[in-house]
C-alpha cells in the first residue's frame, strides 16, 4: 500500500531502462586524475601535497580547519603531477590536485581513516551528501542541541530521470545501505530510520527488505513522482510534516541522507575507508549506458570513453540528473563526490534552446507542478522586470529549484533561471531565506 | 572528445535540460481542433454566409496581428496560434449573416484593443474575442437586429407555436418570464427545444448550431488537461441552478445562447482567467451567475459576453484571494 505522494510534481519520462539493468562495473583507471580540492558545499580545502610527491590511495591531499568542509583523499597510489586551477563541472575554475596513477592499483587497500566517534570518522573520511548537494555529512550528524531528530530518512527515491546509480547500489549492496542506516539512527539517537524508495524500483525495495530483516531499519515504498527525492517532499511523504519555512529539516524531527551516503558511512566506520570513488550513471546517447564505480577526479571525457563514446548526435551533456544538473561546456572536467551521473542528451531528448523572450500565457501549469506551492510564473515575470521585492513577496527564496515548473511550461520560459536571478538579488539585499 | 557533436560544441543552459512535449501552438491547435466539429457543422448547415463570416473573422484577426507586429517592429507572432483561436471564437459568436466588414472590424478590435495594446499574448486583461464581440454588439445592434432571417437575437424559432416568434436574449426571456408569470407558462414547450439546440439550431450565432458538439469538444480539452473542469462546471452549474431558481427550465437555459461556447471555450482562455484552482471555480460560478442574472433581468440581449468580460476583470483579484499557501509557511500536518 503506497502512501500518497506530495502535492504537485511531474512525471517526466523516466529513461532509467537504459542503464537500470547494468550491474555496477569499475571504470578503468585513467592516465590522469584531476581531483578538485572543493567537492562539497563549504570551505575549500588547502592542498596538503606538492607536485612530484608520491601519494598513497586514501592519503589526505586536501584539508582545511573549518566546520563546514570535507577533506579530499587521493583515490589511487600515484604521483602528484601538479597543484593548480582546473575547470570544474560547475563551469568555474577551482584548485585541483592532478595525480598520475601507477600501473598497478590495489583497490582493496587504502590509508585508513581514524576518529574518536562516528561524526569524526565521517568527517575524516571526507563524506558528503552523495545525492548531489554534497553537503558535508559530519555536520548533519551533530544537529543543533535544541532540535530532536526522531526519524532518520534515507533517500533511495532517485527521482531524477535517467539516473540509476542509487538503484544499483540498493540492489547490489543492500547490506551496506542498511548498515549505514543503523549507524545513522544510533548516532543521532533517532527512534526510527526509514529508507524511502520510489515504486519504480521494486527489486531494490525487495533487496533492502531482505537485508533489513531483523534490524531496526524500515523500508517504505513511495509513489513515483518527481521530485519525490527532494528533501522537504520526502519528509512530507514519510512523516506528513512540512519543514517550516526557513528552518532545518530537524525542525520537523527528520534528517535525510542519501542511500549512497549511508553506504559510504558504513564503509568508513566498518572498513575505515575514506571516500575515494563513487557510482556514476553514464547514460543517454552513449554506446554502453551503465553504472560505473568511478575514481574521484576521473575526467568526464574518460568516463564517456569508458562507456563506449557517444552514440549519435549530442546536444547537451549534463553532470547529474537532467532536471537539476549543470550542462557541461567541456568534457574535460572531473567527476566529484556529488556527481551522480553523466547524461548525454541528443537533439531530440534535450530541451530546444530558449527562443527569445516567449510570453507567459498564464496557463497555470507551473503552479500545479510546483511541489513548494509557489507561483513560478509570477516570480519569473517579476524577476524579468527586476522587481526583486515583488518576487520575494511570492516567496522566491522558498524555491528548491527542482525544475518542475520550467519542465511543464508550454512557452518554455527559463523559469528556474529567472527564479535563481531573483534569489540571488534578494540574498544580496540581505533578505533572510 | 566532442567528435560526435557538430562544431565540437555542446549547449550550455540552465536546467532542466528536458522539457515536456507541447507548446503554446499545440495548445491553441487543440482548442481549434475541439472547436472544429461545431464549426464545420455550422458551415455545412449555414453555407456561404457562414463561410464569409469565418473567413472575415479569422482573416481579420490574423491580418490585424500581422499588421500590428509589422508596424510596431515586433517579431511576428502568428505561429503561436492565438490569433487563429481569437478569430475562430469571434466568428462563432457572430450571426452568420453579419456583414463581412463588421466581422473584420470586430476581429481588428479583438486583436488590437483586446490584446496587442496590452503587450500581446499573455498580457491582456480581457478575452480578445469577447472584446471584439462586445464592440460589434455595442456598435451595430440596430443592424444586427434587422438581419435577414431570424438572426442572432432569435435563437429559438418557435413560430409553430404562434405566441412568440423567437426567444433568446435577456429581454425576450424577461418578456417570456413575464408571460409565464401572467399566463402560467411560456406559451411554448421549452423541452421541445433541447433537440435542435443540441444538434441543429439555425437561428443563433455560428457557435449555437450544436451544443452537443461544443460539449464534446470541451470534454476533450478537459480530458487532455488543457482546460480546467472547474470553470465550465462552475459556469454551467450556476447557470442551471439560477435558471431553476428563477423558475425556468435549467437545461433549456444552459443549452440556449452562448453558454456552452462561453463556458468551455471563452471563459477558459488562460490569459484572462484565474490561475488558481479555487479562483477558477469561483470565477466559473461568477460567470454563470452574471450570465443568468443578465439573461433574466438585464437589458442586453445576450449576457454571456459581458458576464465573462466582467469576471475577466475579477480574475487577478481572485488569484490574489486564492493564492496558494507556500509549503512550510503554515503548519499543516496529517
Amino acid at each position: 500500500m503506497l502512501k500518497g505522494a506530495f502535492l504537485g510534481g511531474i512525471h517526466p519520462p523516466e529513461m532509467k531502462h537504459l542503464s537500470a539493468g547494468s550491474a555496477i562495473e569499475r571504470a578503468p583507471v585513467p592516465e590522469r586524475l584531476v581531483v578538485p580540492l572543493v567537492q562539497h558545499l563549504g570551505a575549500p580545502c588547502q592542498p596538503m601535497v606538492e607536485a612530484g610527491q608520491r601519494v598513497r590511495r586514501g592519503e589526505v591531499i586536501g584539508s582545511v580547519d573549518a566546520l563546514v568542509s570535507a577533506p579530499v583523499h587521493s583515490p589511487v597510489d600515484g604521483e602528484v603531477v601538479s597543484v593548480g586551477e582546473c575547470l570544474t563541472a560547475a563551469g568555474t575554475r577551482a584548485a585541483c590536485v592532478t595525480i598520475a596513477p601507477y600501473e598497478d592499483q590495489d583497490f582493496e587497500q587504502w590509508v585508513r581513516v581514524e576518529g574518536r566517534d562516528v561524526p569524526s570518522i565521517v568527517r575524516a573520511a571526507g563524506i558528503v551528501g552523495l545525492g548531489g548537494a554534497a553537503f558535508p555529512t559530519a555536520v548533519k550528524l551533530v544537529p543543533p542541541k535544541d532540535l530532536e531528530v526522531s526519524t532518520v530518512i534515507l533517500n533511495g527515491c532517485e527521482c531524477e530521470p535517467y539516473l540509476t546509480c542509487d538503484h544499483r547500489l540498493m540492489l547490489e549492496s543492500p547490506d551496506l545501505v542498511v548498515r549505514g542506516a543503523s549507524i545513522l539512527r544510533t548516532t543521532l539517537g533517532a527512534a526510527r530510520v526509514v529508507v524511502g524508495v520510489e515504486a519504480n524500483k521494486p527489486d531494490a525495495a525487495e533487496a533492502l527488505r531482505k537485508a533489513s530483516d531483523g534490524t531496526d531499519v524500515e523500508v517504505l515504498v513511495l509513489p513515483t513522482k518527481y521530485p519525490q527525492g527532494a528533501e522537504k517532499q520526502l519528509i512530507w511523504a514519510v512523516l506528513r510534516k512540512e519543514v517550516p519555512h526557513g528552518k532545518l529539516p530537524a525542525a520537523a524531527g527528520a534528517l535525510v541522507h542519501n542511500v549512497g551516503t549511508a553506504a559510504a558511512i558504513a564503509e568508513a566506520i566498518d572498513l575505515q575507508k575514506p571516500l575515494m570513488e563513487r557510482i556514476v550513471t553514464v547514460t543517454g546517447r552513449v554506446a554502453r549506458p551503465g553504472n560505473y564505480r568511478v575514481l574521484l577526479g576521473t575526467l568526464v571525457s574518460d568516463l564517456i570513453r569508458a562507456a563506449g563514446g557517444f552514440a549519435g548526435e549530442v546536444a547537451r551533456v549534463v553532470a547529474g540528473g537532467p532536471m537539476t544538473g549543470p550542462a557541461l561546456g567541456s568534457l574535460d572536467v572531473p567527476v566529484t563526490k556529488g556527481m551522480s551521473g553523466v547524461v548525454v542528451l541528443g537533439p531530440d531528448d534535450a530541451a530546444p534552446p530558449v527562443d527569445g523572450d516567449q510570453p507567459c500565457i498564464r496557463c497555470g501549469r507551473c503552479s500545479e507542478a510546483c511541489p513548494m506551492f509557489l507561483q513560478p510564473f509570477a516570480i519569473g515575470t517579476y524577476a524579468n522586470a527586476h522587481l526583486w521585492d515583488r518576487a520575494g513577496e511570492f516567496h522566491a527564496l522558498d524555491c528548491i529549484e527542482c525544475g518542475a515548473c520550467a519542465y511543464v511550461c508550454p512557452t518554455r520560459r527559463p523559469l528556474v533561471q529567472l527564479i535563481r536571478l531573483a534569489k540571488g538579488a534578494l540574498l544580496a539585499k540581505g533578505v533572510k531565506p | 572528445m566532442s567528435e560526435a557533436s557538430p562544431e565540437g560544441r555542446f549547449v550550455v543552459a540552465a536546467p532542466p535540460h528536458i522539457r515536456a512535449r507541447g507548446s503554446c501552438t499545440s495548445i491553441m491547435l487543440w482548442v481549434v481542433g475541439a472547436l472544429a466539429p461545431a464549426a464545420v457543422w455550422s458551415l455545412v448547415s449555414m453555407g456561404t454566409p457562414a463561410a464569409i463570416t469565418y473567413a472575415s473573422c479569422i482573416g481579420g484577426a490574423l491580418g490585424a496581428e500581422a499588421v500590428w507586429n509589422a508596424v510596431a517592429r515586433r517579431t511576428q507572432t502568428l505561429a503561436d496560434g492565438s490569433a487563429l483561436v481569437t478569430g475562430l471564437l469571434l466568428a462563432m459568436s457572430m450571426p452568420p449573416r453579419a456583414p463581412w466588414w463588421m466581422s473584420i472590424a470586430g476581429a481588428v478590435v479583438a486583436i488590437w484593443l483586446g490584446k496587442m495594446v496590452f503587450g500581446g499574448l499573455g498580457w491582456n486583461l480581457f478575452n480578445p474575442a469577447l472584446v471584439g464581440r462586445a464592440f460589434v454588439v455595442l456598435s451595430w445592434s440596430g443592424i444586427l437586429s434587422k438581419l435577414p432571417t431570424k438572426g442572432w437575437y432569435q435563437t429559438i424559432d418557435v413560430a409553430g407555436n404562434g405566441s412568440l416568434d423567437a426567444i433568446s436574449g435577456a429581454t425576450r426571456l424577461a418578456i417570456a418570464a413575464a408571460d409565464r408569470a401572467a399566463k402560467g407558462g411560456y406559451g411554448f414547450d421549452l423541452a421541445a427545444q433541447y433537440q435542435p439546440l443540441l444538434f441543429r439550431n439555425l437561428q443563433g450565432s455560428l457557435g449555437e448550431v450544436s451544443a452537443a458538439l461544443l460539449i464534446a469538444g470541451g470534454l476533450v480539452l478537459i480530458a487532455r488537461g488543457i482546460i480546467d473542469w472547474r470553470i465550465p462546471v462552475g459556469y454551467v452549474g450556476t447557470m442551471a441552478a439560477l435558471a431553476a431558481a428563477f423558475g425556468s427550465d435549467p437545461l433549456f437555459h444552459v443549452l440556449a445562447g452562448g453558454v456552452m461556447l462561453g463556458a468551455f471555450f471563452m471563459a477558459t482562455d488562460y490569459v484572462s482567467s484565474p490561475m488558481t484552482r479555487h479562483g477558477r471555480l469561483v470565477y466559473g460560478i461568477g460567470c454563470g451567475a452574471f450570465n443568468a442574472i443578465g439573461r433574466f433581468f438585464g437589458a442586453m440581449p445576450e449576457a454571456t459576453t459581458f458576464a465573462i468580460l466582467f469576471m475577466n476583470g475579477m480574475a487577478p483579484l481572485l488569484d490574489r484571494i486564492f493564492a496558494p499557501r507556500t509549503f512550510g509557511w503554515v503548519r499543516r500536518d496529517g
